[in-house]
């Protein structure tokens, strides 16, 4: 077992040799331009595209020509959200989207508004999932797009897209998701779903970074959105750039193999995650964060209280995991995403997130199962919380000096 | 972001982790912070009569450059004279650990506990408390 020991797999995944090899040849030998139609190069890099393609859309039950290639999830939320703002403009300004998404899908909103748009951004509940009857009374006349996440990149959560879509398309709206973090992990499948636009990225699925892909529907409805970039109108005039050849080849590969592989991987990523958190919450004042049923399979979010998670990350040395304590911040602020989930601010400072693999052991959880517990222990022994806490003293109740 | 040796040191190894008897006379404590804020020190001073301080103890919820602070301000206050301890700057504590500008409150806090501390005794003895803590902005 080698350390430090990578439990961060919703930040970025390691890429997986089998896609690292597909890649090779389209730095060199295959190195032509995609776009060039007159030359065995372009032939032979539009070949490799093309089939990527295929990979891509046989992954999430699409057409091929319905996939439009990215530089990554933040550009395809970006193209989706101002793209669709855009080109239905005439139809009304109007989208609702919620609060514990990922900033790409709030900043793109909050530049929508910038241009004349309106949007609403619905809470969660308490678990992070969102209100259905809330979201059937938000609609309006003008509401042109939903967008909300499928599976969430701190907690987990998978939201129920399907009953979403459902009310969207009731009312005339076109329904986004943002399903980084669940392509290739679970099965996502945009008609079933009923997806109109879908945003993700290869490096969350043992792929390279800088690529991605925004699904764009092209029947019942077609949708269109407006490119954000001006061009040489590659694909299907959506995004003008020459295409990342070698990127996009990684990206086919990738969800290939998910596609393959997924079904038997997060059974047995789920059987490890459970195994984490059984074990890290005996733990006296542990909780877990977010509704534990609808829940990705490889990620725990857990909060140990009287503990900050920065200084916990630090003993917590031979282990890569994030948390949602933003000490290093310049405004202390904790992560938005549990603070909506009612989360107090310190149970907030407080939370370590697990992210599980592909190339996660048992052994490599062991361990972390036990230095995890090492370390909560060793700085519940240095807090003063958890000294008053055990003395019966009400932290409530005391007059914090908030500096 | 990488920590500082002495930021890796103070928080593997804290100094003077502990508790001393609050309602003592000769106990200073001061605790400072807020649990939202993600940082709360208790720093507890032990003084003799000659006002020299005999015994330091903290234990502080935070970060690690927040742990190192307060270990290393009860480092400092052991065998200094409380109105000497007055005088220790959160600039000192910056600069002894390297901290970098986002943990600058950190140091602040510390030294808001170390005013905390001195000025309980000092109104525990029957002195005024002095100068008021910095760190309420």
């Amino acid at each position: 077992m080698n350390l430090p020991i990578y439990l961060d797999n919703n930040a970025t995944t390691p890429m997986d040799p089998r896609v690292l090899e597909a890649m090779l040849p389209y730095f060199n030998a295959k190195f032509g331009n995609a776009a060039s139609r007159n030359h065995a190069f372009g032939w032979a890099a539009e070949e490799g595209v093309d089939y990527a393609r295929e990979q891509v859309a046989k992954l999430i039950g699409a057409n091929e020509k319905e996939i439009i290639f990215t530089s990554g999830a933040t550009e395809s939320d970006n193209l989706a959200i101002k793209g669709v703002f855009e080109m239905y403009k005439e139809k009304g300004n109007h989208i609702i989207t919620c609060v514990t998404e990922h900033k790409a899908v709030l900043d793109a909103c909050k530049h929508v508004e910038k241009m004349g748009g309106l949007v609403t951004y619905l809470p969660v509940k308490s678990d992070g999932l969102i209100d259905l009857a809330a979201l059937e009374a938000a609609m309006t006349e003008k509401t042109i797009l939903v967008a909300i996440m499928y599976g969430n990149n701190e907690i987990g959560v998978i939201q129920p897209v399907k009953e979403i879509a459902a009310i969207a398309h009731k009312h005339g709206a076109l329904f986004m998701t943002d399903a980084t973090q669940s392509v290739g992990k679970i099965q996502v499948d945009v008609n079933a779903d009923g997806i109109d636009l879908m945003a993700f990225s290869a490096h969350k699925m043992y792929g390279p970074k800088g690529v991605g892909a925004l699904y764009v529907r092209r029947k019942n409805p077609r949708v269109k959105v407006t490119a954000q970039m001006d061009g040489g109108g590659h694909e299907r005039g959506m995004r003008s750039g020459t295409l990342n050849v070698p990127g996009i080849v990684g990206l086919g590969k990738a969800c290939e193999l998910c596609r393959l592989e997924m079904d038997e991987e997060a059974k047995r990523l789920s059987k490890l995650r459970d195994k984490l958190q059984a074990s890290l919450t005996v733990l006296e004042e542990s909780y877990v964060n977010g509704n534990v049923e609808h829940r990705l399979p490889h990620v725990a979010n857990i909060s140990f209280k009287y503990v900050e998670g920065e200084g916990l990350m630090m003993a917590m040395k031979d282990l890569a995991v994030s948390s949602g304590s933003a000490c290093t911040s310049a405004s202390l602020e904790p992560s938005y995403v549990l603070k909506s989930l009612g989360l107090s601010d310190d149970l907030a400072h407080s939370s370590i997130r697990f992210g599980l693999g592909r190339f996660t052991t048992e052994e490599e959880v062991d361990f972390a199962i036990e230095q995890t517990k090492k370390a909560v222990n060793h700085l519940r022994d240095l807090s003063p919380l958890w000294e008053m806490f055990k003395e019966g003293i009400d932290l409530d109740k005391i007059e914090w000096a908030e500096h | 972001m990488a920590y500082s040796e002495k930021v890796i040191d103070h928080y593997t190894h804290p100094r003077n982790v502990g508790t001393l008897d609050k309602s003592s006379t000769k106990v200073g404590t001061g605790l400072v912070g807020a649990p939202e804020c993600g940082d709360v020190m208790r720093l507890q001073i032990e003084v003799d009569e000659n006002h020299m301080i005999t015994d330091a103890k903290f234990k502080t919820f935070g970060c690690g450059s927040a742990i190192a602070s307060s270990s290393l301000a009860t480092e400092w206050l052991k065998g200094k004279s409380i109105d000497d301890a007055m005088k220790i700057d959160n600039m000192d504590i910056v600069e002894e650990l390297a901290l970098p500008p986002v943990k600058i409150h950190c140091s602040v806090l510390a030294e808001d506990a170390i005013k905390a501390a001195i000025n309980d005794y000092r109104v525990k003895n029957g002195m005024e408390a002095l100068e008021s803590a910095k760190s309420h902005h």
